[in-house]
């Protein structure tokens, strides 16, 4: 039997960056290492990744192991599985952490059944257990209703984090590493699957992954032209626009724009949410904003238990006047 | 064309949270008073399986496991318009990972033997961990497509869109294939009364372990390749601070206000 030691992260790759999710990986991977006094490894994958080894170790890699082919240019999930299964059988690392990202949802279970091993998916929280040594692994359960705890029997110990769960450190250029080139080897024949196009549902205006400012919507809104409100008022704010599942499901919003659990996880200076129940698996992607503000009919809505401030009431006659207000306490 | 759906039954997810609890003891969730239901994203399966029904020639067989499974509840997929249903129904299914279950459906759709595609939802409401479609596919040596929002099947080939966060992939993929799907598909169709009656004549096939062939060892809770330590619900302190008024429109010029002493705006 293999023997499994070290931490490893897998960075995914975007426009010649480091996605913040796989700097949030590195950050908590460093502090794993150190608890646990081994290396924290980065594994990049991609088509042509070579120059980003040197971002992972600023962001507190001790080494970066290195797969670039023209083949692994876009995600493909056979083409990934076979790459990973590679890279993770050469370092077996005891501890292995992915991003729960668009791929990451796809490529990590695949990659756990191929290497024999389950991954907790959409940790919120990791940590080494002082007794067994054993990583703890906590993830949200019953859409957010619940957390589980887990531990994984053998190894590699493999998790997905949620995204700004954890904090990525300060990067610092000055840091050293060894970088090892890894080849893919792979052949068009591995490859089954093939991605026709991708499609990018341009959204008018900032992303809501983006701003600091979100309206959100629920159902009570009721309509698209409901949701017409909500933008004046997102507008004035230079924030943008968010809903639960039902406005989305329903057609009034486009679906990029859900905020849940299978939705966006959003993390905004301030989260105003509009006619929203406040569900588990909605809070689950808003449970991060640094303030939320709800305004509800229901005094009893889940969303206040959650919020900073409220207002109990109509929000067809409160968000005209709340809109007016703040227009006006902006401008002065 | 043979269609497989893997559907679920779960504590209902949409009860309020009020009536949500855990057993601290058996680590175990539970719900009273709200009667189970088929996991919601298996239910988006259903429904993919049942579109593409409508475009060919289709038999869709819906499998599950568990123990003590309510019939009313899990025959709901054959009211929808299903074929057949398989029940992986036994003890030793139970308290399982997603390793476990996955081998235990591997096994069944083994034995099922005729399949062109196998459908799952994207995750379960309970565990949230959206593995098993892709463990069922790395057993059976099977391509597999997570998150769809559509399925197209036309000579031998399925054309899937997988949902990402800024739109949707398109995505080619040769049958048999495992399938997960998303809500994105669109709402599942009611049962109509005719379905109901249909379902009512269709007795389920139940499998144990022994039909399957598989070592209890590897299944259940015995299978298990993680161990739950805890289970806990997360405490928020209630300390929101409302807005009044004597009209709704004077409660949220006062919210504007607080918003901007508290430096929020």
């Amino acid at each position: 039997m293999a023997d499994y030691k070290g931490i490893a992260v897998y960075c995914e790759v975007k426009d010649n960056n480091i996605l913040p999710i796989s700097a949030e990986g590195l950050g908590i991977g460093r502090k794993l290492a150190d608890d646990s006094g081994q290396e924290l490894a980065a594994v990049l994958v991609g088509g042509n990744t070579g120059s980003l080894a040197q971002q992972a170790i600023a962001q507190g890699a001790d080494r970066a192991y290195v797969v670039d082919d023209p083949l692994l240019k876009d995600y493909n999930t056979d083409a990934y599985v076979n790459v990973m299964e590679k890279v993770i059988s050469r370092i077996t690392p005891q501890v292995l952490i992915m991003g729960q990202t668009d791929s990451g949802r796809d490529l990590a279970p695949r990659l756990a059944f191929r290497l024999g091993i389950t991954v907790t998916m959409d940790c919120v929280d990791l940590a080494i257990d002082p007794e067994s040594k054993r990583l703890l692994q906590t993830k949200p359960v019953y859409g957010g209703n619940a957390q589980a705890v887990f531990t994984s029997e053998s190894d590699p110990q493999m998790v997905t984090i949620r995204t700004k769960a954890m904090t990525a450190l300060e990067p610092d250029a000055s840091r050293k590493g060894e970088v090892t080139s890894i080849a893919a080897d792979l052949k068009e024949s591995d490859i089954r699957m093939k991605v026709l196009e991708r499609v990018v549902e341009e959204v008018a205006g900032l992303k809501i992954e983006d701003a600091e400012i979100v309206v959100s919507g629920g159902r009570g809104i009721g309509s698209a032209e409901g949701f017409q409100q909500l933008e004046e008022l997102a507008k004035i704010l230079k924030g943008a626009v968010g809903a639960s599942r039902p406005p989305c499901d329903n057609g009034w919003v486009p679906d990029t724009v859900q905020v849940g659990l299978t939705g966006k996880i959003i993390a905004p200076e301030l989260y105003l949410a509009i006619a929203i129940s406040g569900s588990s698996q909605h809070m689950s992607g808003c449970s991060g904003s640094k303030s939320i503000v709800a305004i509800n009919k229901d005094a009893e809505a889940n969303i206040f238990r959650q919020a900073r401030f409220g207002v109990v009431g109509d929000w067809k006659k409160v968000l005209p006047a709340f809109t007016e207000k703040v227009k006006e306490l902006l401008a002065s | 064309m043979n269609i497989i759906v893997c559907v679920k039954q779960v504590i209902d997810p949409e009860a309020p949270p009020s009536i949500f609890n855990i057993d601290a003891e058996r680590n175990k969730a539970e719900m009273h008073g709200v009667p189970p239901v088929i996991d919601p994203y298996g239910e988006f399966a259903v429904e993919a399986a049942l579109r593409i029904k409508e475009t060919q020639d289709s038999n869709i067989t819906v499998i599950s496991l568990g123990a003590g499974l309510s019939r009313e509840v899990i025959k709901k997929p054959l009211a929808m318009g299903a074929d057949g249903l398989v029940l992986l129904e036994d003890e030793a299914y139970t308290g399982g990972d997603s390793w476990s279950t996955a081998t235990a459906l591997a096994a069944a759709i083994r034995k099922i033997g005729e399949y062109d595609l196998i459908l799952c939802g994207r995750e379960a409401s309970d565990t949230n961990a959206g593995q098993t479609g892709a463990g069922i596919a790395e057993i059976l040596g099977l391509p597999c497509v997570t998150i769809t929002r559509k399925i197209e099947i036309t000579d031998g080939k399925a054309r899937v869109e997988r949902v990402t966060s800024d739109g949707y992939d398109v995505i080619e993929v040769p049958i048999p294939a495992v399938i997960t799907v998303s809500n994105e598909i669109g709402e599942p169709r009611y049962p109509t009364i005719k379905g109901i009656m249909a379902a009512k004549k269709i007795e389920p096939v139940i499998w144990k372990p022994a039909d399957i062939n598989i070592d209890t060892s590897k299944i259940g809770e015995a299978g298990q390749h993680v161990r739950l330590r805890k289970l806990f619900q997360p405490v928020y302190e209630g300390k929101c601070e409302f807005a009044e008024g004597d009209s709704p429109e004077e409660a949220a010029e006062n919210l504007a206000q607080k918003l901007r002493e508290a430096k929020i705006l």
